[in-house]
């Protein structure tokens, strides 16, 4: 019973959710919308899981004077500051939670997708080195593609821009679609086997 | 509870089946997207039937896969810690699905090499599930009692802040595997970067295909689009999930010949083939 239930629930959703799609009656679509309310009530309850297991660990690695415990205590502080002042002075203007969401948390994530400028040159190195008779395609394609996206390339010739868009609408979307036609079939395959039960992995303990 | 109540809303309290005949049960618009959804799902549950009978399906060797062995023996030789993330993905993506029914997999040969797998979390729902399903993979594994549900835990709902962590993690651990499989966005290159700075084997997949390209470049292997589906199934050697691999291949030739045939009738000006696959 303890994995029959699961299986059950999860078949009478996933089919409801499947034929919600080419139904449009009034019923079936305030049904789908309370499924959508009751998913982001059920989504809250589990955060708190998270932030149960967040405070568990980090506490557990403090206590032992793990490596590194030092971070652990920073995290730990950083939650608990941030929720005593969301708390205390609110989250509105003006206030030391907004303050330190501004500037801390805001700089610090642009400062790791900033990091992607870098990663990005150094990835395309990695790939463009003409070693192989393919990576040497690849970084004639790469040049053409780079040079027909900027001005510079229209003032060297003419072609150089049409090329560019001909790889990128033509070879490159034909890879692209193909690729996205067996995400499609996968999803559908690996779908059906989760509603039908086939595929039971994520339910755990047999 | 929440669901059963929800479930008695839907099956008793909405007015389904006493709905006015002027309220329409069925969009027609939508006629081309049924018959497409019950032919696939016709090919997939026949070949889901004959692998149940026992019939031999093939499945060609997809070397990300087999490098899974490999990997996981070579943390152990180098006696440091696989680390495993399905990215940004919740639970109801399909991508993040099958990424926990790789770990499944992954955890049994972890548990077998006694070696340690850290699963740093983006989702609380996602730890909770990958917590069971390597518990499972421990105990089918026989080494119930070296699971630890510690190395399963969440981290933080910020995307670059998760990307914080995981790359600290990297870089202070040094794990000699990494596995990215799931749900990647704008993160999937810093990660797999930092991964392939320190030198570690690097085995990836999701579902997009923008971030594939990153993956390509920076790691070892990567698992192209379907491949991350099938490899449920072709770890497992389960036939019902080889069945369903099988239809996707039959499905693929089915829509090869309906571009063909939509290539044939649009050059020769007769565009009501390709009205056929067009919605609304």
């Amino acid at each position: 019973m303890r994995r029959a239930l699961p299986i059950i629930i999860c078949f009478g959703f996933g089919f409801f959710m499947l034929i919600q799609f080419f139904v449009p009656h009034p019923s079936f679509v305030s049904s789908y919308e309370s499924v959508l309310d009751w998913m982001q009530i059920i989504y809250v309850f589990t955060l708190l899981v998270g932030v149960a297991n967040y405070v568990k660990i980090n506490t557990k690695k403090i206590s032992q004077t793990q490596s590194g415990w030092g971070y652990n205590l920073v995290a730990l502080a950083g939650l608990f500051v941030m929720v005593v002042l969301g708390f205390w002075k609110g989250t509105r203007e003006n206030t030391p939670f907004l303050w330190l969401f501004n500037n801390l948390q805001i700089p610090m994530q642009s400062t790791m997708f900033s990091l992607l400028a870098f990663f990005v040159a150094s990835a395309a190195y990695r790939g463009f080195r003409a070693r192989t008779k393919e990576a040497t395609i690849l970084l004639i394609t790469a040049a053409l593609v780079m040079l027909g996206r900027v001005p510079i390339g229209n003032m060297i010739h003419s072609a150089i821009p049409d090329s560019a868009n001909w790889i990128l609408n033509v070879p490159s979307m034909a890879a692209r679609r193909g690729i996205l036609i067996g995400i499609g079939l996968g999803t559908i395959s690996t779908s059906l086997r989760i509603i039908l039960g086939i595929e039971r992995t994520y339910l755990g303990k047999e | 509870m929440i669901i059963i109540t929800s479930l008695i809303q839907i099956l008793f309290f909405s007015p389904l089946l006493f709905a006015s005949e002027n309220e329409r049960w069925f969009n027609p618009e939508l006629s081309n997207v049924l018959i497409g959804v019950i032919i696939s799902f016709a090919f997939v549950l026949f070949f889901i039937f004959k692998g149940k009978k026992g019939k031999e399906l093939y499945i060609r060797p997809i070397s990300g896969l087999e490098a899974i062995d490999d990997a996981i023996g070579r943390a152990t030789e180098m006696g440091k810690p696989i680390l495993y993330s399905s990215g940004l993905g919740k639970m109801e993506r399909v991508a993040t699905m099958a990424s926990m029914n790789i770990l499944g997999s992954v955890a049994e040969k972890v548990a077998d090499y006694n070696t340690q797998l850290i699963f740093p979390n983006y989702d609380p729902v996602v730890m909770a599930v990958a917590q069971e399903v390597v518990k499972e993979g421990y105990t089918k594994a026989g080494h119930p009692e070296a699971f630890n549900p510690d190395n399963i835990y969440f981290v933080t709902q910020s995307q670059f802040g998760y990307v914080a962590y995981v790359d600290g993690l990297i870089v202070r651990q040094r794990p000699a595997t990494n596995l990215f499989l799931g749900t990647f966005e704008a993160e999937s290159l810093i990660l797999a970067e930092t991964g392939n700075s320190i030198g570690a084997i690097q085995i990836a997949g999701t579902d997009s295909t923008i971030q594939l390209s990153f993956f390509i470049v920076a790691c070892d292997y990567t698992l192209i689009g379907e491949e991350l589906f099938a490899a449920s199934g072709y770890l497992t050697k389960d036939p019902m999930v080889l069945g369903s691999i099988k239809a996707q291949d039959w499905l693929k030739i089915v829509i090869i010949v309906l571009m063909i045939l939509g290539g044939v009738f649009t050059s020769l000006n007769l565009d009501f083939f390709a009205n056929l696959f067009s919605i609304g």
